[in-house]
Order: structure tokens, then C-alpha cells, then sequence
């Protein structure tokens, strides 16, 4: 009797082992904001390849910068580049993978006003500095002929939370606005000057609702899922550009003829007449030596899956695909990963 | 007196048998296995403190030469030009969790009294249950509950009434945007209210029926007899409730976080937002833009941690001097 058990309990252990031993798993950790788009991945390439499990932990970009360059994760993910004395740090030679790009909305609550007021960029900036209070000021009142826009002081609600929301969005401000970049800069955590901070998208978006006469930033995926309003901004070409698939992408490919090998560049307030203004890539982080062979190969397939079947995945997410000279590029960089 | 001292003895008396008995046997062993055991438990708890404190700091380090003992007093707070200053959590912590508090000791030693005392025996345990029920629901639906359904009201009636009556003193100034340092306060009121009046309402039940009969034999009404026999014997396991009511208020993270405002600044005004130690941690950890940020975010939590020592020392000397007074009082 006791035999039998033992016997049994053996075989189920060795069946066990083999499975472990059949299943590559590759670890990644880092951004929040590709998330939703990373978890389908892994779940659709499941079914393409039983061999291998991916494992992805969003822990925050900072902190996929920090597991990848300790090398306790395969891949990470961020939605900011690293600087140069960051790549330095790291112990090997790392790739900076764009996989989509997402976009920012400025979001607002007036009072029978839909989607689609007008924004120049300048305002936008003057209005997150605090220098426009009114919703009628005629710097937006001009840009708006015919919508009824109230004589009330403006709320403004960023993120409290570092993220890449608040990095690409400081980083839009920076480059259209001097007093910005002085004052205030770019990054996931910045010094407000005026405004409330609400924690997460939902935080900002459920402050936004409350509040009559707000205005918030949130993801697109974000604004669209919940049916808020979100403006038009006017970009580099002088037009007013509602956010779309198609506007977000425009401004990678508005970017492609100045993009870097490393493809360590801004997306915000790119030339193009249907360029939305504020766009940024997110990135892989993976480096370009793997050091396990089974590991890198599997690596290296899944981004080609995901560099071609996996861009088709991106649209109902409201990620935007790579343009195709920009895919062309990454095409020649994930063949050139070694292992 | 002498009563007690005889009951000591037998005991004495009683642990040495036991103890011989224990020492002949086998058992020897496992008596001393788990003395040991539960010695290294106990240490293990201490270890752990000693390793936290040191680890924080160890990762604190860079801040506290940087910024030295300026930092407490500082009031920027700039991630991007790495300047930080600690006063404005320090200040949203102390202030919410003291405003908490106050509202809601007696409401809690209130809810106690009737529960034990003037409730019939069944509306009682209700009550008692229900407020036990409160006690055991996780602070991130308080948060959502607060920035979903609180801050609203606040925004549409509290606040505009209070700015339209009270506006004149500079505690409830300013717009009503619903999240606030007074949305904190009740949150934290609401979450804390719980635990004191169970406490509470355990002191309450500890006290000897002897006590309060012999008040009414003196001709007390209930009033009396509450304000006489019951809340003098029970005032110090009442503080004691209190204190850990402070405790759980200073700490509280997730709820404030979501109903504060998270505004670096430090207002005069109730109605404008603020920020707390636990939730800048809690917001920028996650991206921190340098190791200068990082370690700044350590010291805010080493900060959090004195203050929680000193409240913890002042509460047991708090205790000690009212209960010492209790005792020289009735002898």
C-alpha cells in the first residue's frame, strides 16, 4: 500500500519536472502604462508558443530600469529613455525596443461642452502654470467661435502618482512652453504650481467628473473607455488635432527621418499637419548580449511576433502600431540581438 | 494587602513544584526548547525593528547630508530640480490625524457607553457586531468610498455650507473641490471609529459590577454613575484606545491618499488639499527620477517612524501618569 503511494507520488513528481523542464519562463517588470496591451500579448503568444511562458510584473518604469540594469529580470519595460549615465551604469550593452506608442488627453468638465473644444498649446501650458484662470479668457475663447465657454475660474487636476502619463505630458509642456521649462521641467513627479492631485487616471478622471469647470490630463485608452470629453490641441503645423490611432501615429513617423539608432527620442509636438502633439513611445529593455541561449532565442521571437502580429493587437487597446519605415528599423535591430 | 501576599506565595509555591516536576522528568528538554523558542521569537521582532531602522537609514543617507536638519523645515518640494522639504507632509499628517482623533474619541467612547451600558442587552450586540464589521474592511474601499461618494457630498453641501456660514474664519476659506484636507479627516474619523469603540467598549465590560452598584447605592442617576464609577476606572484603557487609534491614523495610506488632494502645501484652510508623509511615499516611489529622490522618500518614512516612537512614548507616559494618579487617588 504504502509502495503504491510512494510510486505514485514519484511519477507525479517526474511528470512535474518534465513539464518545468519543457516551459522556458522568461521574467520582465517595468511600465504600468503598455500593460493591458503586454498581458494580451503574453496570453495570445501562449497559444502560438506552448514551449515558452512570459512573466510581467508592472511594477512601475523606474522600476524595470532598475531589475534590468541589476539583471534580475530578462527583458524590462519603460515609457522614458535612459540617459546616457543610466546605459553606462548597466553591465552590458542595452536596446531600447519601442514596442506602440500612447498618447496623452487633456480632459475637461464644462457644462455642455462635448469633446472637442479647441486648445492652442500655449494655453494649455498657461492654463497647468496657473497663468489662465478663466475658461473664458480670450486666448480660449478665440480659438472656440460658438461654443458658450462660462465665465469661471478653471480647476486643474494632474497626477499625484509618479508615471509616463505625467512624463509625457510634462515633456509636451516643456517643449511648447519657456516658463515651463524653466520653471517646472519634465519627469514622472514634477512641482505643480496649481492644481490638485488625484492618484492614478482614476483619480484624476473621478476629480474631473465631481468638478464642474476641471480640466485633467488621462491616457487616451483611458478617456475613451469612460466616455470623457478630451480636446483638440493645436500641433507644430498650426492644426487642431483630434486624438486618434491614426493622429498618434503620424507622429512617430513625422519623427522617423531624425530617428535616432537607439531610438532614444521624444514624440511630443512632432512636425506633420495630422500630428497629435502629445505622443510617446514606450519602450522594451532588453540587452543586446543575452547571456542564456534558450532564453534569448525565445526572447527574440516573441518580439518579432510582436513587431508584426502583435501591432494588429494594439488598435482595440488604443495603443497605436509603429509606422511602417519605424518598424522597418526595429526589424533590423531585433536581428541584431546575439545569442 | 495581606491577602495578596499570601496568594503570591502559593503561587510562588505552586511554579516551583511545577517546575521541579518538570526538571526530573523528560520534559526537561522541551520546557527549555521552548523557553528558548519563545525567547528568539520575542528577539526576532526587535531584530527586525533594529534591521528596518538601520536599513532606513543606510538609504536615507545621501538625503540627511544633502539637506541635513533643514529638511524638516523646508516647504519645496521639486523632483525635477531635486529640491525636497519635508514640512508640508509632516504638517498634513500631524494635522489630520489630530483633527481624526478628536472627532472621533467621543463619538467612539459615546457609541462604547450606550453599547455597554444604556443599549438593551440585543440592540447592543448589534450594534457591537456592526461596529466590529466596520473595523474589518480594508482601507482601499474606505478610499474608494470616500473619493466616490464623500468627496462629492463634501463638494456639493458640506463645503459650500460651511464657506457660506462660516467663511469668515480662515479654517473653511477657499473653493469646495470636494477632496481636502477635512475629506482626510473624515475618512480617517470614519476608519478609526472602529477600533476605539471596540476597545473602548472591552474597558467598559472589564469594569466590576461592584463599582457601579456601589455608585447607585449611593443615590447616582446613570449620569453620574457613568462620570463617577465608570470613565474614571476605565480612562486609562479608554487612552490607550485612543492612542491606538492615532496610531492607525498617522499611518493610513491608501484612503487619505485618494481623498486629499495630494498637494504639497500647508493651508490654513480645512477645504484646500494637502499631503501626508505615507502618501508621498506611496505616490512616488514607484518612479522615482534619481537615487536623491529615492533616499529623500526613505527619510520622509524615517520621519514617519520617529513620529510614531514619540507618539507611542508620550502615550504610555500619558497612561502611566493617569493611572498612577487613579491609584494614589482610591488609596
Amino acid at each position: 500500500m504504502f509502495k503504491k503511494i510512494a510510486a505514485i507520488a514519484a511519477a507525479g513528481l517526474l511528470s512535474l519536472a518534465s513539464l518545468a523542464s519543457a516551459e522556458t519562463l522568461i521574467n520582465g517588470a517595468g511600465a504600468t502604462f503598455p500593460y493591458p496591451l503586454y498581458s494580451k500579448w503574453f496570453s495570445e503568444y501562449a497559444k502560438i508558443d506552448k514551449s515558452v511562458k512570459f512573466n510581467y510584473q508592472s511594477i512601475g518604469s523606474g522600476g524595470g530600469i532598475k531589475q534590468i540594469t541589476a539583471q534580475t529580470v530578462d527583458f524590462g519595460a519603460s515609457d522614458k529613455f535612459l540617459s546616457d549615465s543610466e546605459l553606462q551604469g548597466a553591465p552590458g550593452k542595452l536596446l531600447h525596443i519601442p514596442t506602440v506608442m500612447g498618447a496623452v488627453v487633456v480632459t475637461y468638465n464644462l457644462p455642455g461642452v462635448p469633446s472637442g473644444l479647441k486648445l492652442s498649446s500655449e494655453d494649455v501650458a498657461d492654463i497647468f502654470l496657473g497663468r489662465i484662470t478663466k475658461w473664458n479668457d480670450p486666448k480660449i475663447a478665440n480659438d472656440n467661435p460658438g461654443v458658450k465657454i462660462p465665465n469661471k475660474p478653471i480647476v486643474v487636476v494632474h497626477r499625484s502618482d509618479g508615471s509616463g502619463t505625467t512624463s509625457i505630458f510634462t515633456d509636451y509642456l516643456t517643449s511648447v512652453n519657456q516658463e515651463w521649462a524653466k520653471k517646472v521641467g519634465k519627469g514622472p513627479s514634477v512641482k505643480w504650481p496649481v492644481g490638485l492631485g488625484g492618484k492614478g487616471n482614476e483619480g484624476v478622471a473621478g476629480q474631473v467628473k465631481n468638478t464642474q469647470f476641471s480640466i485633467g490630463y488621462v491616457e487616451l485608452a483611458y478617456a475613451v473607455e469612460n466616455k470623457l470629453p478630451y480636446a483638440f490641441l493645436k500641433n507644430k503645423d498650426g492644426k487642431f488635432v483630434e486624438p486618434t490611432i491614426k493622429s498618434i501615429s503620424a507622429a512617430a513617423s513625422g519623427a522617423a527621418k531624425r530617428m535616432p539608432a537607439d531610438y532614444r527620442i521624444s514624440l511630443v509636438n512632432q512636425p506633420g499637419k495630422d500630428t497629435y502633439p502629445v505622443v510617446g513611445f514606450t519602450w522594451l529593455l532588453v540587452y543586446e548580449q543575452q547571456k542564456d541561449k534558450v532564453k534569448g532565442q525565445k526572447l527574440v521571437e516573441f518580439l518579432n511576433w510582436s513587431l508584426y502580429k502583435g501591432q494588429k493587437l494594439a488598435g482595440p487597446l488604443l495603443y497605436a502600431p509603429l509606422p511602417a519605415n519605424v518598424a522597418k528599423m526595429v526589424d533590423k535591430t531585433i536581428k541584431g540581438i546575439k545569442y | 494587602m495581606e491577602i495578596t501576599k499570601t496568594m503570591t506565595s502559593a503561587m510562588d509555591r505552586e511554579t516551583a513544584a511545577a517546575k521541579t516536576a518538570f526538571i526530573s522528568g523528560n520534559k526537561a528538554w522541551g520546557d527549555r526548547l521552548f523557553r528558548w523558542l519563545t525567547l528568539g521569537f520575542s528577539a526576532s521582532i526587535l531584530l527586525i525593528l533594529l534591521i528596518m531602522a538601520f536599513e532606513m537609514i543606510k538609504e536615507s543617507l545621501p538625503a540627511i547630508r544633502k539637506f541635513g536638519w533643514g529638511f524638516t523645515i523646508g516647504k519645496d518640494w521639486d523632483p525635477v530640480q531635486e529640491q525636497f522639504g519635508a514640512l508640508p507632509f509632516l504638517y498634513g499628517s500631524v494635522v489630520s490625524s489630530i483633527l481624526a482623533i478628536l472627532m472621533a474619541t467621543p463619538l467612539s467612547v459615546g457609541t462604547a457607553l450606550f453599547i455597554t451600558d444604556i443599549a438593551p442587552k440585543k440592540l447592543g450586540g448589534a450594534v457591537s457586531s456592526l461596529v466590529e464589521l466596520l473595523a474589518a474592511i480594508p482601507s482601499v474601499i474606505y478610499g474608494l468610498w470616500g473619493v466616490l461618494v464623500m468627496a462629492p457630498w463634501l463638494q456639493k453641501t458640506v463645503q459650500p455650507f460651511l464657506i457660506d456660514h462660516f467663511g469668515f474664519i480662515p479654517l473653511f476659506q477657499g473653493a469646495p473641490y470636494g477632496v481636502s484636507m477635512l475629506a482626510a479627516i473624515f475618512i480617517l474619523m470614519i476608519m478609526i471609529v472602529p477600533i476605539i469603540t471596540s476597545i473602548t467598549k472591552e474597558v467598559l465590560t472589564a469594569v466590576p459590577t461592584a463599582q457601579k452598584e456601589a455608585a447607585y447605592a449611593l443615590g447616582a442617576t446613570r449620569w453620574e454613575m457613568l462620570r463617577v464609577a465608570l470613565l474614571p476606572y476605565a480612562r486609562s484603557g479608554i487612552l490607550g484606545a485612543v492612542i491606538l487609534g492615532l496610531g492607525r491614523a498617522i499611518g493610513e495610506t491608501m484612503a487619505v491618499t485618494m481623498v486629499i488632494g495630494n498637494t504639497p502645501q500647508i493651508a490654513l484652510s480645512l477645504l484646500a488639499p494637502g499631503y501626508t508623509m505615507p502618501s508621498v511615499i506611496a505616490n512616488e516611489f514607484a518612479e522615482t527620477t534619481s537615487k536623491l529622490h529615492a533616499s529623500v522618500l526613505m527619510e520622509i518614512g524615517l520621519i514617519l517612524l520617529v513620529v510614531t516612537l514619540i507618539i507611542n512614548i508620550m502615550a504610555r507616559l500619558l497612561i502611566w501618569s493617569v493611572t498612577r494618579g487613579n491609584s494614589g487617588r482610591s488609596a
